[in-house]
């Protein structure tokens, strides 16, 4: 299980405190998909770098399958988000200058896998979202869809217990949104806990469980289906 | 992260923006290249002058009329000449511990043999002379010392004068016209070449002291009266007793009291390098500092680059941090590539330096002489120019928020 309890994240902007997360308790099991709406500035995305060890919150408890993650210091949490966390962002955040298929292997470098296995294994994610033709392109010779697929290989490098989506087909046309949107269900369905943010009715509506956000609360949280 | 990949990591930074790497690396590549040429231009200079000095001779004490005899009247050296035939006889008699003592007189003179002229150099000179001066014949014979104080016109001559005068004929036994006076050739010494001077040592004629003074160089040195004594001594660590004694003697000898200078000097081999060895030392760590100097300026410039390298690579360093990668592994990313710009440019630095002190070394026509501790110098100090002016960007980089660095456009 995973579970945040009285999660809040302050800022101070101009000696006025901002709450961007203002006393949220969440907790979700393996296999969930959630979806993650509300208005800009609402919080969601703080949440999302809370739950992917990115971010500390200024109070409250996150538990992963049973670990204090707010306890952990900054190796810990680098340790946690190679191991147990993958993103998506919505500006795919590829390095340039590599392939696909180096972009892929990134997270396992840092895992300390061996080249070898490491080529190995992000041939085979590049062809579980479709890409096995273009593993030496570079992200500058892929669309826009295409590059969200690799960042979403990449996602999946070290086998994270948890992806996390922040608006992923924030920067794709509808058709391709589609596709990924899919990709994620495909994932969810093998086992995958899945949540997105999005601003998007119809990508909301396609997950299993419905989180509402306005100014760093829940305001919604509704199960769509089982 | 593993150390291959951090190497392949750095290497694709530097490729990735070849023209910029290669500027940014200049700095150091002129800064090392300084560094090797300037300390090959002192360690060459150094092993001149050794070889010049101890060209002269092993064991070696040089006596000779002092420079300034009487107290405001500075004289040119050798102009009332001091030291004489006796003297080098007393010293021969009464040191201990000496192999031989050679007075000596020279001048130039006008060589004249079958037709041919011939300008060089003429020492009056003791059958000793070669012993102190470690020379060798290589055809005929040395006067003795019965045809010296007969004063025999008998010549040694050098190979140099014997094929100016000579050609490719026997010259044993042939007349020489020296400033006019006849000798006669004996023996031809083993060519020595050219000195740490640059003079040639194989252009000479030696004669019996004599003989010399009163015939060639007559006007110049009077009575028994020598340029130059020298003393050979059995071992190096005899030089500095019998350098004392000999000036004792000397003091006695010419009369001359407590606390009143010398009318002579006396100089070791040893002293004499030990002294030009610590010039040249000083001479080299001056260039060398110079050089570093520019090494420094090339810290800089990779300073500068790298933390334009951390600007421009926020995301991917925020996108590394999201994806695992602990503070330490950007650090050393950064660091990394900031010691491999500095090394490759040590590097090119290198060989340029190395090439460059050849061609100077072959347009001045000196040895070449490149420090065996060049490479490992220049090399160790591009790497440490890297890592110091690589640090504050490293850190820099290391420091950064992920999320923070995520968003950076
Ligand atoms: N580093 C920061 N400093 C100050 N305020 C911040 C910072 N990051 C986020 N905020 C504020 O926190 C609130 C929530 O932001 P965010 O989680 O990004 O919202 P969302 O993703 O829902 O649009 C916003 O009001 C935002 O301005
Ligand atoms: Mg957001």
């Amino acid at each position: 299980m995973i579970a945040v309890q009285d999660l809040f994240k302050i800022y101070t902007m101009g000696g006025e405190p901002l709450a961007a997360l203002d006393g949220v308790s969440l907790s979700f099991d393996r296999g969930a998909y959630l979806s993650v709406t509300g208005p800009s500035g609402s919080g969601k995305s703080t949440l999302m770098n809370v739950l992917g060890g990115l971010d500390r919150p200024t109070r409250g408890t996150y538990t992963f399958e049973g670990e204090d993650v707010s306890g952990l210091d900054d190796d810990q949490l680098a340790h946690f988000r190679n191991q147990r966390i993958g993103f998506v962002f919505q500006s795919f955040q590829l390095l340039a200058r590599q392939t696909a298929l180096q972009n892929v292997e990134l997270p396992m470098i840092y895992a300390g896998v061996s080249p070898k296995d490491r080529e190995d294994r992000a041939i085979q994610m590049l062809g579980k979202v479709g890409l096995s033709e273009r593993i030496h392109h570079r992200p500058t010779q892929l669309s826009g869809g295409q590059q969200q697929r690799v960042a979403i290989a990449r996602a999946l490098a070290n086998s994270p217990d948890l992806l996390l989506a922040d608006e992923p087909t924030g920067a794709l046309d509808s058709a391709t949104g589609k596709d990924v949107l899919a990709l994620f269900e495909t994932l969810n369905r093998e086992g995958l806990t899945v949540i997105v943010v999005t601003h998007d009715a119809s990508v909301a509506a396609r997950a299993k469980r419905q989180i509402g956000f306005e100014d760093g609360r829940i305001v919604l949280d509704k199960v769509l289906r089982p | 992260m593993k150390r291959m990949d951090l190497v392949r990591s750095a290497a694709g930074a530097i490729i990735a923006h070849p023209m910029r790497s290669a500027l940014t690396s200049l700095g150091v590549v002129i800064g090392v290249a300084a560094v090797v040429i300037m300390t090959s231009i002192g360690l060459g200079a150094q092993q001149r002058v050794m070889g010049a000095i101890s060209g002269l001779g092993s064991n070696l004490i040089i006596i000779s009329p002092s420079a300034s005899r009487s107290g405001f009247v500075a004289q040119a050296a050798g102009t009332d000449i001091s030291i004489t035939g006796a003297d080098a006889e007393a010293l021969a008699k009464q040191l201990d511990g000496v192999v031989a003592v050679a007075p000596s007189v020279r001048g130039q003179a006008q060589l004249a043999a079958e037709g041919t002229n011939w300008n060089s150099r003429i020492e009056g000179v003791t059958p000793d002379y070669l012993i102190a001066r470690d020379l060798s014949i290589g055809q005929g014979r040395m006067f003795d010392d019965r045809e010296a104080r007969q004063g025999r016109t008998v010549a040694v001559i050098g190979t140099t004068v014997a094929r100016e005068l000579f050609g490719e004929a026997d010259p044993l036994g042939k007349r020489i016209r020296v400033g006019g006076s006849p000798f006669q050739v004996v023996g031809v010494l083993t060519p020595k070449g050219q000195s740490g001077f640059g003079q040639d040592q194989d252009d000479i004629v030696l004669g019996p002291l004599g003989a010399v003074r009163s015939r060639v160089v007559g006007r110049r040195v009077k009575g028994d009266a020598v340029q130059t004594i020298y003393l050979k001594t059995a071992s190096e660590k005899d030089l500095d007793r019998v350098q004392e004694d000999a000036t004792n003697l000397l003091r006695e000898r010419h009369r001359i009291r407590e606390g009143q200078d010398d009318d002579f000097q006396a100089q070791n081999m040893a002293s004499i390098l030990k002294a030009s060895e610590a010039a040249t030392q000083t001479f080299t760590i001056l260039l060398a500092a110079v050089a570093a100097v520019s090494l420094v300026v090339g810290g800089v410039g990779i300073m500068n680059i790298m933390l334009v390298a951390v600007t421009e690579r926020t995301r991917e360093i925020g996108l590394r941090m999201a994806v695992g990668a602990k503070r330490a592994d950007i650090l050393a990313q950064f660091a990394l590539e900031s010691v491999a710009l500095s090394l490759a440019g040590g590097v090119i630095g290198l060989l340029i330096g190395v090439i460059g002190t050849v061609i100077l070394a072959k347009l001045a026509g000196w040895p070449i002489a490149i420090a065996s501790w060049a490479a490992p110098l220049a090399l160790g100090f591009s790497v440490l120019v890297g890592l110091v002016f690589g640090a504050y960007p490293s850190w820099r980089a290391a420091q950064l928020d992920p999320i923070e660095a995520l968003r950076r456009e």
